[in-house]
């Protein structure tokens, strides 16, 4: 798509990394040009009239001028900053991880309307959702669908054989699940049960609104995450870094959203 | 680098050692070392000792755990200051700021980086082991958090807010508001917000 040489567009910004005395490289998710850098001069100085605008997790209007390597930000302002989920330690580590997801499963540029939207509605999900996980979960699911990494959950991706209503396997290196006779061969196949089985297949082609209606205990919610992550890891070929920390505020037992008095 | 052959091969070195330095470019090391190249030997060794000695003297302080080069350092060892406030930065270059303002006069802790999940930065990385070992049985009444007002910098006083008001000491957080000399047209939403919830009676 050629762009021209001043243009504006909607953006969620992904990331930020500091560029010289002041500038930095903001990393942009946007509706028609896919994920792109841009360098915004001079936004850590208290006074930048950018800086605010940019914050990483936030739904920004910007319009950005072509440079000769990377683009940039001229002037940008806010649309939603999702101000709940900054307030929330809980919604936070959930939407770096949104945020990191996204940016592994792009390839800078390509085609992603239907990505944007899906981050902006996990954003704002994530900002008043009572399960936050569920939340995540849907966003794993529908990314990876977006992307063309599908899992096949309809029926055994060895034999082809309908599953039957008994606990099955799942192998991220096979690409889906395994029933009963072919499930224990394969590589790194793990056991499914039926209600994880029920539960990621209403991911992958239910909405949001059905999905969050499902009252999972949490070792069903456990079990899913557990095999949504390890087929993530494989597709991605790397680890998803800010899973380390949700695990981590899990682990300390960080329920309670954290207050700071002001 | 656009250094022909012909110039001289100490002043290629010294013009690509200044160019590593953050923030300095071909054409600005180039004038350092034509700078140099003019100045009085004296000025050319005092820059040179300098540099050597920050690399072999300076450590970082066993309590604050700042940049010093005595243990503990200047600031926590003098006793003018209040030892019943400890403000909580990401790096030390941030003391300098706080500093600056002469309006501060108790204790620092120096983080050495913030919680960037997307980074795999997470609180084991941070000086934050130090901090809560530092409170234990102290006489520490209260705790400013004043790491950087970005996602960044709110989610590493978060998760230190969480850690730390069990333990029955004061947590505070840095105001945030507008900066003077700003213009409230450009101001971000969230900023705005904040400085109208942190708005104080005319006096």
């Amino acid at each position: 798509m050629t762009t021209p040489r001043i243009y504006k567009t909607e953006a969620i910004v992904l990331r930020q990394r500091k560029l010289g005395e002041a500038g930095k490289i903001v990393t942009l998710y946007t509706p028609n040009y896919g994920k792109l850098d841009a360098v915004a001069k001079g936004v850590r100085r208290p006074k930048s009239r950018l800086g605010g605008h940019l914050e990483v997790l936030t739904h920004t209007t910007v319009m950005l001028a072509q440079g000769r390597n990377l683009d940039i930000v001229t002037q940008a302002q806010t649309v939603e900053s999702f101000a709940p989920l900054r307030a929330d330690l809980q919604r936070l580590s959930r939407a770096f991880y949104a945020a990191e997801l996204v940016d592994r499963f792009s390839p800078e540029g390509a085609e992603s309307y239907h990505v944007f939207q899906l981050l902006l509605a996990t954003l704002r999900r994530l900002a008043v959702a009572r399960n936050v996980d569920t939340v995540v979960r849907y966003l794993e699911m529908q990314l990876l669908g977006l992307s063309g990494f599908q899992p096949q959950l309809a029926r055994c991706v060895n034999c082809e054989r309908a599953l039957a209503a008994t606990p099955n396997y799942f192998s991220p290196t096979a690409g889906g699940v395994l029933c009963p006779s072919c499930g224990p061969e394969a590589a790194g196949s793990r056991t499914l049960s039926l209600n994880a089985l029920k539960v990621m297949r209403l991911l992958q082609s239910g909405s949001f609104a059905e999905v969050s209606r499902v009252r999972m205990g949490p070792a069903l919610a456990q079990e899913v995450e557990m095999h949504l992550r390890a087929y993530l890891i494989h597709m991605l070929e790397r680890d998803v870094r800010s899973a380390a920390f949700i695990d981590r505020l899990r682990r300390e037992g960080f329920w309670e959203p954290a207050e700071v008095s002001s | 680098m656009d250094v022909t052959p012909s110039t001289a091969a100490p002043v290629v070195r010294l013009i690509e050692e200044l160019h590593k330095l953050p923030g300095v470019g071909p054409k600005s090391a180039q004038r350092l070392t034509y700078y140099l190249l003019r100045a009085p030997q004296e000025e050319a060794r005092a820059l040179a000792e300098a540099i050597l000695e920050v690399k072999e003297k300076i450590t970082f302080c066993s309590i604050c755990q700042n940049v010093t080069d005595r243990d503990p350092c200047l600031i926590c060892a003098n006793p003018e200051r209040d030892p019943s406030l400890i403000c909580v930065v990401e790096e030390p270059l941030d003391i300098l700021a706080l500093e600056r303002t002469r309006s501060y006069n108790g204790l620092y802790h120096v983080l050495h980086g913030v919680i960037s999940p997307m980074d795999g930065v997470g609180p084991e990385h941070l000086k934050v082991e130090e901090l809560l070992e530092r409170l234990k049985g102290s006489s520490v009444q209260e705790v400013i958090l004043a790491t950087n007002p970005n996602l960044e910098g709110e989610a590493t006083a978060m998760y230190l807010g969480g850690l730390l008001r069990p333990l029955g000491v004061r947590v505070t957080r840095l105001a945030r508001g507008l900066p003077s000399g700003a213009d409230l047209e450009y101001a971000d939403d969230l900023t705005l917000t904040r400085a109208l919830e942190g708005r104080q009676e005319m006096s």
